[in-house]
């Protein structure tokens, strides 16, 4: 066994490799690029090696330097994560040239997986099922056509050099086809330098469910079963469950088999994922084999109980994989959420900055969470936005689920835009809860992204029973005579003010709420400074997460939120003569969506722009985002020049009165 | 009932009615609420006491003799906020605008005697058009009279003004000499002369608003300390303000239970200063992290952002929190800071309430416009503020405390009775790079040397450890313990006596 490993990435999966290796009792190196200095991965590791600058090309994809920080540091092994070097041959062929050992497949492996087209072929050659298509490289659009009358519409136009949706289309006839091609054939050029397309049967509402294998170097493969992988923005996966809720025994046996088939194939040794999307009518086809770990590996490791981290050092050691297909189980359900910075009311922009506040849920032997932050880590503008991976288990799927929105429940993040409302909203959908979905889910159920729900009726009165308990104890504390009574109204302009006449009295120390005449006996532990209210409200557990303002309180409690006015009952009579506050108007200024870098500038002040045109470009996360004008009018001013840096709100351009 | 209960509640209905039903809603049509109303708003519920509800002026010109009203355009009296005993007056901009008679100044001035002896603060809501002009100088020795009280109040007992009006002309300097002015967004102003003046005067073209209204003073010429949206949003803030501050200078702060810890530890403190010392941080966070709650109450947010000043509490004692703000100019002092800062010292000196200082100064701003508007003398008031203090003075330097700027902001040799830093702190007399091209001025044209000077010197004193050598830094604590490290000095400093040579008075640089 190795005495020491390099693990060659950051946050949450180096935090993930580091805790393995510990346990094994296996002395870890962590290597961090300037920004991530103060990174958790940095102090969890017993050594740690600056690369480099924050941008990631200079720091953890720089092989060179990685190569010579594992020899300097006399480590025996490198875990590449996922990500950044993690499925590149040449990274692989560069730590076993230096007499290191890297912990993955081979670099044979790696890219005879890595290139689509080639990976197609092995794949059919191995009796995997795979969609159909023309496997070769069109050159044009003219061949482009003749070959979808082969095939039949819809299509899907790849790249074969392509990943993470980039350079994908779909066409549903020639002319789309003559478009797509084109498109597709300049993004693949422009993202991967590689402009080769190929052409694939569009496969209608396919599910995304994807076999995790085992091999080792002697030549056995096993399968540990599947993961459903549908709830996706833009190939970008968001929930992930093991087992699926979609596939019967048989299906899944079958596609465990290909699975193996293929890795044995490739000779493959480590931990590995081959992806599948299933149809309507549980046909499979294999779409590519990931050589790596996956983001989503803990589903699999909570339902089977081996920990794959483990089993690929193992591996790599040389050692034999213990188990053999009989010895996997797969015992109850565990589903994963991953936690992202950014808005889901502003299109997911991404979000920079520090996490200011920063409260996880108490992890258990059903919950955990893998992260790579604590509270004061920094969310950086270089990396991937993902800011944990919050991983329920259960009995069954239902008792999963509880537990998973429960947890999300008492998530503090404060200081950044995060996704925990909106992967709320995802799992307390119907279809979701009834496993009705397909990889179009997030596009059919959440098109325009998500903003919280106002709490109304029934629900109001709990989140004004909160408010009320909230209130009262801070008061009571400040002046024990209190008298506690309340009027209570909703601060949103939109809805109905109906003010609620609320009264707190104390039994013991728990307190009754009379709002508006029910009595709502309310049970909690909180005291004031505390962000997270966890309460028992009339027999039933619920979870907000508060902001105090000026004259009330912000409630939000999972996919519902509530501004509250409480005053007392002189104060709310005279409220009513306060003046309506007008929004500002903000359409004479572009604003900076997010943080990032003002990549370039389309216009110029005295331009005439109409509604739609390109104002701006801004970069942030890797993502370029086209800023457009929502309005016809002319620029009258320019306040930042390409290459400044943005901060989110900041006014970019104005344009005349 | 007979016939004198009958006048008594005549009088008693009137004096209810203000100016009477249509200027009632006149007032509330521009989203004012009436004094009355305020001060319902504003006391805990049944808690006024009124007094002088039937006094009337007693102008016999312009036809004032038959002209009366009786409370006289102003409400006063007393009542509490949350349980505390407070002084009220409150003018009632629908009787004769608001305006000042002798009388109504006599009423003001009776709460005023009152609160002195009883020791319990004042809040005076101003909303008037200025001087009873019917009354001529009468008016104007009301002002006077009222203006003599407010100074010898000053130190005395806390005085609050709330702007929610016009508040022109000597009118202001009431105000002026208070210990915080609250200010209502769209619907106050205070200015010495008006725009129709200033028009005539100078030819500016200027709105009431933009001469002299909440956010004018709030954020340009600092003479308000906090803008609201509206009254009632002002009356809530000013209730949780008051839990802060003592009745008077004879009384402790009041202490207020908490849940909180005191040896709370917060871990993310570790990482609050950057790596790279140009790169600016939130000083925020570690006064939200290490106030009892995260409940802390800003004074003048919108003016000089370069420094913080606040009340909070720490193991339920209320403190005064200077601190300077990286964000803003590199967290620098300048003039408006200076004076920022300096007041507030002052006012918590005089109450008897702990000032925490938080430091991270690079040193004063440079400058013509700053040596010309007096850095100088404005400099050395915040240097004397906290040179006079006696109160607890406890300081952390999380990062740079450069040159004089360390000496002012509470630094041991200014009697601070607890300095501590943080490891990151730089105590020097200035950043590593001027120093070096100072000392060593004949290497300047060589980079590398200069380089390695700079390197030595940084290795030298960008840290705490020359200073603590000294006895100037008490201890060197981890930025995680400092709630608790804060909390446990101030227990021990509860009971500090200090006290400065006799005197008349003294000789701030003004």
């Amino acid at each position: 066994m190795f005495n020491k490993i390099l693990i060659a990435n950051r946050g949450e999966i180096a935090c993930r490799v580091i805790k393995t290796a510990k346990t094994m009792g296996i002395s870890t190196v962590a290597i961090f690029s300037e920004q991530d200095a103060m990174a958790l991965h940095v102090a969890m590791a017993d050594e740690a090696v600056c690369i480099g600058p924050a941008p990631a090309s200079e720091s953890y994809l720089n092989t060179d330097n990685i190569v010579a920080i594992a020899k300097q540091t006399g480590s025996d092994a490198v875990h590449p994560g996922y990500g950044f070097l993690s499925e590149k041959s040449e990274f692989a062929a560069a730590i076993e040239s230096a007499g290191i050992i890297f912990i993955g497949p081979s670099k044979d492996a790696i890219s005879a997986m890595g290139d689509k087209i080639r990976s197609k072929k092995i794949a059919e050659d191995a009796g995997v099922s795979t969609v159909p298509g023309y496997l070769g490289v069109v050159e044009g659009i003219t061949e482009a056509i003749k070959i979808a009358e082969d095939i039949g519409y819809p299509l899907m136009i790849k790249a074969s050099a392509g990943g993470g949706g980039k350079g994908m289309r779909i066409a549903h006839n020639s002319a789309e086809l003559s478009e797509g091609f084109q498109l597709a054939a300049n993004e693949a050029l422009a993202s991967f330098g590689d402009g080769r397309i190929f052409l694939e049967k569009y496969i209608e509402k396919p599910r995304h469910i994807e076999i995790q294998i085992l091999g080792d170097k002697y030549g056995n493969v096993i399968h540990l079963g599947e993961r459903e992988c549908s709830i996706q923005r833009r190939h970008q996966k968001i929930i992930e469950e093991a087992p699926s809720a979609f596939l019967d025994s048989d299906t899944r046996g079958e596609m465990g088999a290909q699975a193996v088939a293929l890795a044995k194939a490739v000779k493959y040794s480590s931990a590995g994922t081959v992806e599948f999307i299933v149809d309507e009518k549980s046909n499979f086809y294999f779409l590519e084999m990931n050589t790596r770990l996956q983001v989503e590996h803990p589903v699999t490791e909570f339902v089977t109980g081996i920990d794959l981290v483990e089993q690929m050092i193992r591996i790599a050691s040389g050692e034999k994989i213990s188990l053999g297909q009989e010895d996997v189980r797969c015992d109850g359900w565990a589903i994963e959420a991953r936690v992202y910075a950014e808005d889901p009311s502003r299109n997911f922009l991404p979000s920079t900055g520090r996490l200011n506040q920063y409260k996880e849920p108490v992890t258990s032997d059903s919950i955990r969470i893998d992260s790579g932050v604590i509270e004061g880590s920094e969310i950086s503008i270089f990396y991937d936005p993902l800011i944990s991976k919050l991983i329920a288990f259960g009995s069954s799927r239902e008792v999963a689920l509880e537990k998973l929105k429960k947890a999300l429940s008492v998530y503090l993040i404060r200081g950044i835009a995060h996704n925990i409302p909106f992967l709320t909203a995802v799992i307390s959908n119907k279809r979701f809860a009834e496993a009705d979905f397909s990889t179009d889910f997030l596009a059919e159920e959440f098109l325009e992204g998500f903003a919280p729900e106002k709490a109304i009726g029934s629900r109001m009165g709990i989140f004004i029973a909160a408010a009320a308990f909230v209130r009262a104890k801070i008061d009571s504390r400040v002046n024990p005579v209190a008298s506690n009574s309340y009027i209570i109204q909703s601060a949103d302009l939109e809805s109905e003010k109906i003010p609620v006449e609320v009264e707190v009295s104390w039994d013991s120390c728990n307190a009754i709420v009379n709002v508006g005449g029910s009595f709502l006996p309310l049970e909690s532990d909180w005291s004031p400074g505390s962000a997270i209210l966890q309460a028992n409200i009339n027999g039933v557990d619920h979870n907000f997460v508060l902001k105090e303002n000026e004259i009330g309180l912000s409630l939000t409690s999972g996919i519902y939120r509530a501004d509250l006015i409480i005053l007392t009952p002189s104060q709310s009579r005279l409220y009513g003569y306060m003046p309506a506050n007008e929004e500002p108007d903000l359409t004479r200024y572009l604003l900076a969506p997010m943080p990032g870098l003002l990549v370039r500038l389309s216009v110029d002040v005295g331009d005439v722009v109409k509604d739609g045109d390109e104002l701006a470009v801004v970069e942030a996360m890797k993502m370029e985002n086209v800023l457009r004008s929502e309005r016809d009018g002319t620029i009258a001013k320019v306040n930042f020049l390409p290459g400044d840096h943005l901060e989110v709100d900041q006014v970019i351009l104005e344009y005349d009165e | 009932m007979n016939d004198v209960s009958k006048r008594i509640e005549k009088r008693r209905d009137s004096s209810m009615l203000g100016g009477g039903q249509k200027r009632v809603d006149a007032q509330h049509s521009k989203g004012k609420l009436t004094a009355r109303e305020r001060i319902d708003a504003l006391l805990d519920e049944e808690s006024f006491e009124e007094w002088d509800m039937f006094v009337e002026h007693n102008c016999r010109d312009f036809g004032m003799d038959s002209n009366r009203v009786p409370g006289d355009g102003v409400i006063t009296g007393h009542g509490k906020i949350n349980g505390r005993p407070v002084f009220v007056y409150s003018q009632d901009f629908t009787v004769f605008g608001g305006s000042l008679s002798s009388a109504h100044a006599r009423k003001i001035c009776k709460v005023m005697d009152q609160a002195m002896k009883v020791g319990a603060p004042v809040i005076g809501i101003n909303d008037s058009g200025g001087a009873r002009i019917q009354e001529g100088v009468a008016s104007l020795a009301g002002y006077a009279d009222v203006f003599q009280r407010n100074v010898l109040a000053s130190g005395v007992i806390p005085q609050i003004s709330m702007i929610m009006g016009p508040c022109a002309g000597g009118a202001v300097y009431s105000p002026a000499i208070t210990d915080f002015i609250f200010m209502i967004r769209n619907s106050s102003y205070m200015f010495v002369t008006g725009p129709d003046v200033v028009k005539t005067v100078t030819h500016e073209e200027v709105s009431a608003e933009k001469l002299g209204g909440a956010l004018t003073h709030t954020s340009t010429s600092g003479v308000a300390d906090l803008a609201f949206e509206n009254d009632i949003e002002a009356l809530v803030q000013v209730r949780r303000f008051f839990d802060f501050i003592p009745l008077s200078n004879r009384e402790r702060p009041p202490v207020q239970p908490t849940n909180d810890p005191v040896d709370r530890l917060e871990s993310s403190l570790d990482t609050l200063v950057p790596h790279d010392p140009n790169r600016p941080y939130d000083m925020f966070e570690l006064i939200y992290k290490t106030v009892d709650e995260h409940d802390f109450f800003e004074i003048q947010p919108d003016y000089a952002g370069n420094i913080i000043i606040g009340f909070g509490r720490l193991g339920g004692m209320p403190v005064g929190v200077v601190a300077n703000q990286p964000m803003v100019l590199a967290g620098c002092l300048d003039i408006d800071s200076s004076r920022k800062a300096a007041r507030f010292v002052r006012f918590c000196d005089c109450f008897g309430i702990p000032i925490i200082t938080l430091v991270d100064v690079p040193g004063f701003l440079p400058g013509t416009s700053q040596e010309y508007g007096g850095i100088i003398k404005h400099g050395a008031k915040l240097l004397f503020a906290y040179a006079e203090a006696t109160v607890p003075k406890l300081t952390v330097i999380t990062r740079k405390a450069y040159g004089g700027a360390y000496d002012v902001m509470s630094s041991k040799h200014l009697r601070g009775d607890l300095n501590y830093s943080w490891p990151s702190a730089e105590i020097a007399v200035m950043g590593p790079k001027g120093a070096v091209e100072i000392i060593f001025r004949e290497e300047i044209d060589d980079p590398d040397k200069i380089a390695q000077r700079t390197r030595d010197y940084r290795e030298k004193f960008a840290n705490p450890l020359v200073a603590s050598q000294h006895g100037f830094i008490d201890d060197i604590i981890p930025p995680h313990s400092t709630r608790a490290r804060l909390c446990r000095g101030l227990e021990l400093l509860v009971n500090k006596k200090l006290d400065n040579p006799s005197k008349k008075h003294d000789n701030i640089p003004l």
